[in-house]
Order: C-alpha cells, then structure tokens, then sequence
C-alpha cells in the first residue's frame, strides 16, 4: 500500500471518520453557512453525488445531465477549496448525471476550469466506468449477464445499440484513487454510497456500517425533517456504529426519519444489493442521541460469491414530436376516446404512420388520466376540462414532426357526433404549437454482469502534469 | 367503521427502484395505525392489483419494515422510466391509487 499522504486527516490514524455530504445532488445547490459549519468540524472525507437514473434513459442515451454547467462550477468550487486548501478529499459519484466518459469529460472540464481559474493545484483521479460493447456480449455468451427483476433479456443487438454502457463501481477503484494521494475523486457511475463508503473502508472499518451511511447521506439532507436534498449533513462513523446529523438548525434527524429513509428508492428495506455483496438491514436500531442527531447500528454487509457489477444501457428508440391542447367543450370531452379513436384511425389512413413499425401515437389526457394510464380509479368521471398532450415518436425527427402536425390538425377539425363549435376543438396555449423532443431511449440494460473483481472495469486516469492540476493544465 | 388509508398513515409515497419497478411507500406515526393497516385485507396482493387495475403478477411485493413502521410495495411498470409510453419518468405520483384504501378497524 502507497504511503498515506502525511497532510492527510487521517494520517495518525482516526477513531471515527467525519464525512461532510453538502448535498443530495451536486449542482442543486446549498447554504455555504451550513457547508463552512460541516468544514469546522473538521470532516476527512466531503462526498456528492451527481447523478442518477432517475431523469430517464436518455441522459445516459444523448451524454446529458439534467444540471447545468454554472450551477455545477458554483456547487464544486467551495468544496475543491476545502480539498486545495485543507487536504481534505473529495469524491464525486456519477459525475455529469449518468457517468459515462461523455458525462464525466463535461464534469472534469468544469473542475480543470476551476482549479485553472484560482491557480489551485490538485492531484486529480478520474475514473471511468464505461464497458465496451464486447465485453458485454461476451458476457451474454458467457452466461455472466443477468437482468434484474422486472427486466426484458437483452440480446446482441440491443446490446449494441446502447450509444454508452456503463457499470456501477464499487469502492475500489475509489479506495486505489485514495490510496494513491488523490485529492480529488471523479467518478463515473458509481453505486450510490461507494463516495462515502470508500475512505472509511480503506481505514479498517465495517463496510456495513459504511455502506449504509453512504446510502442515507449519498441524498443530503433527505432523511432530516423537514428533508432536502440541497442541504448539509455530517456523518460520524466508529467501530460499532455510525451519527448522522444535520448542518442545518433548522432541521433535525429523528429514529423515524433516518429509519424511513432507509426504504427510499430500494425494492427491499432489509436487503440491498451493490457491487460484490448486499447490504443488510434487517437487524439494524436507529436511537436518538440528541433532539437531532441518531445513531445507527447493526448495518451488516454480506459479501457474495461472485462479484457482480450493475450495468446501465440506454438503447435508442427514435425520436419525439409533441403538442400541448386544451379542451373546454363538454361535448367534446364526453366523448374524448371516440375522437381520438378517430384521430389514430386518421393519421393510419392519410399519413401511413400509425402502427406501421417505428412509430408510435399517443395521446396523454391531463385532468382524465394521464398521470395513472390504466391505473386511474376515477377515468370514468367527466372533467370540465383535459388538457392534451399528442405525443408521437418517429424514426427520424421529421417523422415525428410529420405524425404529429397530422394528429394535431386531425384532432382540431374532428367533427364529432354533436359538435356545435365548428371553429376549431382545440385550445393552443403556445405558438408554434408543436415541440420538438429529440431522440428517445429506454432502458435495455439494467443487469448484473460477473467480473474478476472490484477493479477489472474501472480505470484510473491521473489529471495534470504529475498529477497535479493547475493553471498550466488547461 | 374504517378508516382512509390517507388519514391513518403519515406519509405514502413512490418513487422508481430502478426504471422497471416503482415502490410504495406508507409510513405510520404509531405502531397501533401500523398494526391495524399490515393486517388489512385491503392491502393483499390481490386488493392492491384492483386498486390498481392491474394484473395481480405485476404486484411483486408486499413488505414491511419494523424500524421505520413501514410498508412497501412493490410494483412493476407498464413501461420502463422515460420509455415511450411511460407517463411518469420519476414514479413519483403513483401513489395515488392507495389513498382511499378503506383500512377496518382492528
């Protein structure tokens, strides 16, 4: 093992790690106040995630992120000042929203720029999470891909149409970066608690009891009352257990509150799978040890037999034209699915498009039933007002523009049974009424993938002349 | 006489677990509203697939959580997060279908 770096906070060796998380999400910003608090407490680790499936397949799909690039620099700089000027670490999970190379370049220029901008030097680790194609469908081959539950199989094909594929890392590649005297950590995907979980993990203590801290301060301030995602915490970890407290006065971490955060966005409260073992809970206490701040004990992790790797691929599945429409006509609105029967029925005869392969036509109706589908218990009641929106999806972006302008201008002149409004059934609130969307994605893969070990897929590449960033770097 | 499941629980929420599956979350303040709501038979697989009107192979799970006196259920989507079809990206509204759940008294 590298000598540890002798400036580092941990370098006497430590009874407890201090884990300052800022917030949920980097680029959704929060109060340098409670930041500067977290800082005096003299934290050895600051943590962020910075991305997510959660904003859909085409993040993944297109090489975007769903923060911007301003709100980005402005959330990192005061922490890259902590690690500049406190040699305290930071680790950014996910960067750039997906963690793909394209995701993580974006997120490494904003970081170049600010050490470039205040003359800082920093030893700089990126690591990759993206898999080549090949290895995956050698994989598949292999036996080695499976999906998870509730997952279609993937097959050569759909493999290879994934524009990126990415494998949610573990810790270590990150505990490798830290080891070698990283002061700062970018990661691509990364299974949400290995930022934090890493550097407790490196110093000889329980991977459980890290893994679960990691899990609940990976979303900020989520699990505090009232919760936030862009807001401060700090996480204390021992031998035995671990305390999470809110930098925020005006919050306060309860048994209850940490307990349910516990369940957030996991299938299982009491058993979480990650890169090379699960997570579990089941025997887990949360205790009060003061009117904010609880403790956690009993976290446990469970390493698996093979290790095993979680894999994101957003394949392609054409490109989106929409338009937005109100309706107010009682008549109308009685007798919406009849008019827009007629309207597929329109676009199948005039246009060609409908049904044939590659299209799609929907029509979501706002008021009615267009957040539950067929889910919705009241579809049956008759709104006063719908608000429409026609959805269709082409091949091409011209194809979608086209299926949509003919659904739009079918839908606005449908004489239905009744009608008494023959100036027009639809109510525009935009000029131009139509929107482009893009390219669409889905997820085609979400599968586990057996590896030879944490660090067969995560590459550590080292920034800077000799490591070091500055104002001579970029 | 019952009770509205919005009215006995302190927080019900989903949320994606994954893009293919979303989780239900209900959460109760005391143990007897807890107790009184994993017993229901409102909340079997079968009574969660009509109030959703759903096939019930799409209600993968039923659980509950002690330490956060919390029940979760698991569902899987009609179709994957952001794919063409879904109507909510986050699986954050889905909730909604439970809150009239009629739960008896113990």
């Amino acid at each position: 093992m590298t000598a540890v770096h002798p400036e580092r906070p941990w370098a006497n060796g430590v009874e407890a790690v201090r884990i300052l998380a800022p917030l949920g999400m980097l680029g959704y910003g929060y109060p340098l106040a409670h930041f500067e608090a977290g800082l005096a407490r003299d934290p050895h680790l600051i943590a962020v995630d910075a991305g997510s499936t959660d904003g859909g397949p085409h993040k993944l799909g297109k090489g975007v992120g769903i923060v911007s690039e301003a709100a980005t620099r402005r959330d990192l700089e005061p922490m890259l000042r902590a690690a500049v000027e406190r040699g305290i670490p930071v680790v950014v999970g996910t960067a750039g929203g997906s963690g793909s190379r394209l995701h993580v370049e974006w997120a490494r220029r904003i970081v170049a720029g600010i050490l470039s901008d205040h003359g800082w030097a920093a030893r700089v680790a990126v690591i990759d999470a993206d898999v080549p194609p090949d290895r995956v469908v050698a994989a598949l081959a292999e036996g080695d891909l499976r999906p998870l539950r509730a997952v279609p199989e993937a097959d050569e094909a759909t493999i290879r149409a994934c524009p990126a594929i990415v494998a949610q890392m573990g810790v270590e590649p990150i505990v490798a970066a830290l080891e070698q005297g990283a002061d700062i950590v970018l990661c691509g995907r990364s299974y949400d608690p290995t930022m934090f979980a890493a550097l407790p993990i490196m110093l000889g203590f329980p991977a459980g009891l890290a893994f679960h801290m990691g899990k609940i301060l990976e979303c900020g301030a989520q699990c505090a009352i009232p919760g936030a995602a862009s807001d401060c915490m700090i996480g204390t970890l021992d031998h035995e257990g671990f305390v999470l407290e809110p930098l925020g006065p005006e919050r306060r971490c309860t048994p209850t509150s940490v307990a349910a955060h516990t369940l957030y966005e996991k299938s299982d409260p009491a058993r979480l799978p990650g890169p090379g073992g699960d997570l579990v809970l089941d025997q887990c206490r949360f205790e009060a040890v003061s009117d904010r701040a609880v403790r956690v004990t009993g976290s446990r992790f469970e390493p698996s037999d093979e290790y095993r790797v979680k894999l994101e691929g957003s394949a392609p599945e054409g490109y989106r034209a929409i338009c937005i429409a109100g309706l107010r006509d009682p008549q109308m609105i009685a007798r919406l699915d009849e008019c827009l029967d007629a309207v597929r029925k329109a676009t199948q005869e005039f246009g060609g498009f409908a049904g044939e392969a590659g299209f799609g036509l929907n029509f979501l109706c706002y008021g009615r039933d267009a957040v539950l589908g067929e889910s919705e218990p009241l579809r049956d009641a008759v709104p006063h007002e719908v608000g429409v929106v026609i959805d269709a999806v082409g091949p091409t972006q011209t194809d979608a523009d086209a299926l949509c302008s003919l659904a739009r201008s079918s839908l606005l002149h449908y004489h239905y049974t009744g009608r008494k409004a023959t100036g027009g059934n639809l109510a525009f609130p935009f000029a131009p009424s139509d929107f482009q969307g893009g390219p669409v994605f889905r997820f085609a893969l979400y599968h586990t993938m057996k590896v030879r070990d944490g660090l067969e897929l995560f590459p550590i590449r080292w920034i800077g002349e000799e490591g070091k960033v500055g104002r001579a770097a970029e | 006489m019952g009770a509205r499941l919005s009215d006995l629980a302190a927080v019900i929420r989903s949320k994606n677990a994954g893009p293919f599956e979303v989780t239900v979350d209900i959460l109760f303040e005391d143990e007897a509203a807890f107790a009184r709501a994993r017993q229901s038979p409102a909340l079997t697989p079968k009574a969660i697939a009509d109030a959703y009107r759903m096939p019930e192979d799409r209600v993968l799970d039923i659980l509950f959580y002690e330490p956060a006196r919390a029940i979760k259920i698991n569902l899987r989507r009609a179709a994957s997060s952001g794919s063409t079809g879904d109507t909510d990206v986050y699986g954050a509204q889905h909730y909604a279908p439970l809150l009239d759940v009629q739960i008896d008294d113990a």
